[in-house]
């Protein structure tokens, strides 16, 4: 049970998608802008790379080694054009607005990380749980970004105006920064700041060391 | 001195080991060592001795801008002055306004009325400036255990002068964090940073709030007040197009001397370059790059020019106007000398210096969204500096090993 557990928590801080993997980072940037693209997103990404695991992880004993990328690419394809055309249905607004970034979490490194690294080994039930938690650990990064950058670029959260605009003649100015795609880099390297001063068994080796401003030794005065 | 000496020497045994304020030690030793330079000198190998050290050049960088620094003080009290005489607005009322009645008036012929009016916009930016970015370098001095740097001097000194006069306090104060923890704290303090941190800030405050960095209303702190820039009339309508806000004609050497508006301390072509003559006789600023970024914006420019186009007037401006106009000579005296986020290598200071001069030409002509470019052009070159240094290096090895077999 406790190894259950395990799966479907770890990814969420312990061992995080795109905090420690560095994974999935392009949508991250993208969809971010706001909140409620930002929450479809998640559930999308999350739906996908749960049920990706457990259908690949069903079929994992009689997938030949040689052709199996392609195998989890066309169960990954067929997930995606399903939720693609939900959304098109039920929430066509939103669907409009995430344009191509549905599309691509055909191509999104988390998805397809977790069905090679993990649903090709083990049995379904934990490869579901494996998705889920993963999911659920691009979602955390994903909406404590969506927060910041819609709270401070444009005063609102979910469409609803919070911090009150001076365009709308309110004292709140709109960091413009904020709804450029770049910001997201500065949040998410905030974010894993944050999580390794919280965690720091998760801070890599450095490369080399970084020498001291001056190793400083008393002068000899002659 | 001696009085001072022995200050210090009695309140050291509080901010050492054991000492009360331990936790304040680098604050200690900030002032102490401004005062008085250390005895300690560096252990490990690879060291060059010399009487300068790294707070005396910090300095020395400080002393330089201040003519420039207190030229733009008179003359962003001029402009100002100037405009509300034509607008026939009699007192400043907000603040600002309450200093400046203080001591002075709003005549525009009188200097020190224009001086003081100056004073009451720049020294509240200067001093937030400083008191914010002193506060997250001390922090992070504290925590991660290194000294607070004079560095921070020049930083906070350049930061306050490339902001518009009008600019807020808050954003200022947004700006100089952003500079200072993003820009060069996270990546090790000072000597680590590869962006300038006065130059960064600036960059986050230019996106983040385009409306009070950029435009025609910013550049002279007047309520109501419009009028374009040199640049953004160049870009608009080239070289014949230019004119002061009151309808004169602005000739070359009003561009030179600073009688024009801009960012505090970069209207002056010849405050600068007394600046520049410091810094370049001590031989803190390197030579090579303000040459190179001057050689790099008059090639192309002279390129612009040749090319020629009917619709931009950008590309007829000849290669002297682009010297006086925006923060060229600001940035290649200032910013692109900064010697921790240029290039180290001899020739890579050439090539480092005329990447800026190309870059900014290329970005004030051809890109229409961003009437200035020095300071993306300089942020552009500092992200190349490493590789330049690397290829220097590597061109340097290959003949050597080619010359000896």
């Amino acid at each position: 049970m406790s190894q259950t557990k395990d799966v479907l928590i770890s990814p969420i801080f312990n061992n995080n998608p795109i905090a420690l993997q560095i994974l999935g980072i392009c949508s991250a940037l993208a969809v971010t802008t706001s909140l409620n693209t930002t929450l479809v997103m998640c559930i999308a990404l999350t739906t996908v790379c749960a049920f990706s695991n457990l259908f690949i992880s069903l079929i994992r004993n009689h997938i030949p080694s040689s052709i199996r990328i392609i195998v989890q690419m066309t169960i990954i394809a067929s997930l995606v054009i399903v939720v693609d055309q939900i959304l098109q249905a039920y929430a066509y607004a939103i669907s409009k607005q995430l344009s191509v970034f549905v599309g691509l979490i055909i191509t999104n490194c988390i998805v397809m990380g977790r069905a090679e690294a993990f649903a090709m080994k083990n049995p379904p039930m934990p490869s579901f749980l494996d998705g889920v938690g993963n999911g659920l650990g691009y979602s955390v990064v994903l909406l404590f970004v969506g927060v910041i950058r819609e709270l401070f670029g444009s005063g609102s959260l979910f469409g609803v105006n919070i911090l009150p605009l001076v365009a709308d003649g309110g004292w709140y100015q709109g960091n413009g920064l904020l709804l450029l795609p770049p910001s997201a880099f500065f949040i998410i390297g905030l974010f894993i700041w944050l999580l390794r001063s919280y965690q720091p068994e998760q801070v890599e080796e450095s490369d080399f060391d970084i020498m001291p401003q001056s190793a400083n030794t008393e002068a000899h005065h002659a | 001195m001696k009085a001072i000496q022995s200050f210090f020497e009695r309140i050291e045994p509080n901010f050492t080991k054991g000492g009360k304020f331990h936790a304040l030690f680098p604050l200690y030793e900030m002032f102490d060592t401004f005062f008085f330079q250390p005895s300690t000198v560096t252990g490990s190998a690879a060291h060059v001795r010399d009487g300068l050290d790294l707070k005396r050049v910090m300095i020395t960088v400080w002393l330089a801008t201040f003519p420039a620094m207190f030229y733009g003080m008179y003359n962003l009290g001029y402009q100002a002055n100037t405009a509300m005489a034509a607008m026939g607005i009699t007192e400043v009322d907000n603040w600002h306004g309450a200093i400046i009645s203080l001591l002075a008036g709003y005549d525009p012929n009188s200097l020190w009325d224009c001086f003081w009016h100056g004073a009451a916009y720049f020294v509240p930016i200067y001093v937030t400036t400083f008191v914010v970015g002193i506060a997250w370098e001390l922090l992070f001095a504290v925590k991660r255990n290194h000294e607070i740097n004079e560095g921070f001097f020049v930083t906070s000194v350049l930061f306050a002068l490339i902001v518009p006069p009008s600019v807020p306090l808050w954003q200022v104060a947004l700006g100089i964090s952003f500079g200072v923890v993003i820009g060069k704290e996270v990546f090790g303090g000072t000597g680590k940073n590869f962006l300038n941190p006065a130059l960064t800030g600036r960059a986050f405050l230019f996106f983040s709030y385009p409306a009070q960095m950029s435009g025609d209303t910013v550049w002279t702190a007047v309520d109501g007040f419009s009028g374009a820039t040199p640049l953004s009339q160049l870009a608009s309508g080239g070289v014949d197009s230019l004119q002061q806000p009151s309808g004169e004609m602005l000739t070359w050497f009003d561009a030179f001397s600073g009688n024009i508006q801009g960012s505090i301390g970069e209207v002056s072509g010849i405050a600068i370059l007394l600046g520049a003559a410091l810094l370049l006789l001590t031989r803190i600023a390197s030579w090579r790059i303000m040459a190179g970024v001057l050689l790099g914006m008059v090639a192309t420019s002279l390129l612009f020019n040749a090319i020629g186009s009917e619709t931009n007037p950008m590309f007829s401006v000849p290669w002297h106007w682009h010297l006086v106009v925006g923060g060229f000579l600001f940035g290649a005296v200032f910013m692109a000398t900064d010697p921790v986020s240029a290039a180290m290598t001899d020739t890579g200071k050439w090539v480092f210096g005329a990447l800026i001069g190309v870059m900014v030409v290329l970005i004030r002509v051809v890109n229409p969204a961003f009437p200035e470019g020095m300071m993306l052009a300089i942020l552009f070159a500092n992200l190349c500096a490493p590789l330049i240094d690397h290829y220097v290096v590597q061109a340097n090895i290959k003949r050597r090993v080619a010359r000896s077999g």
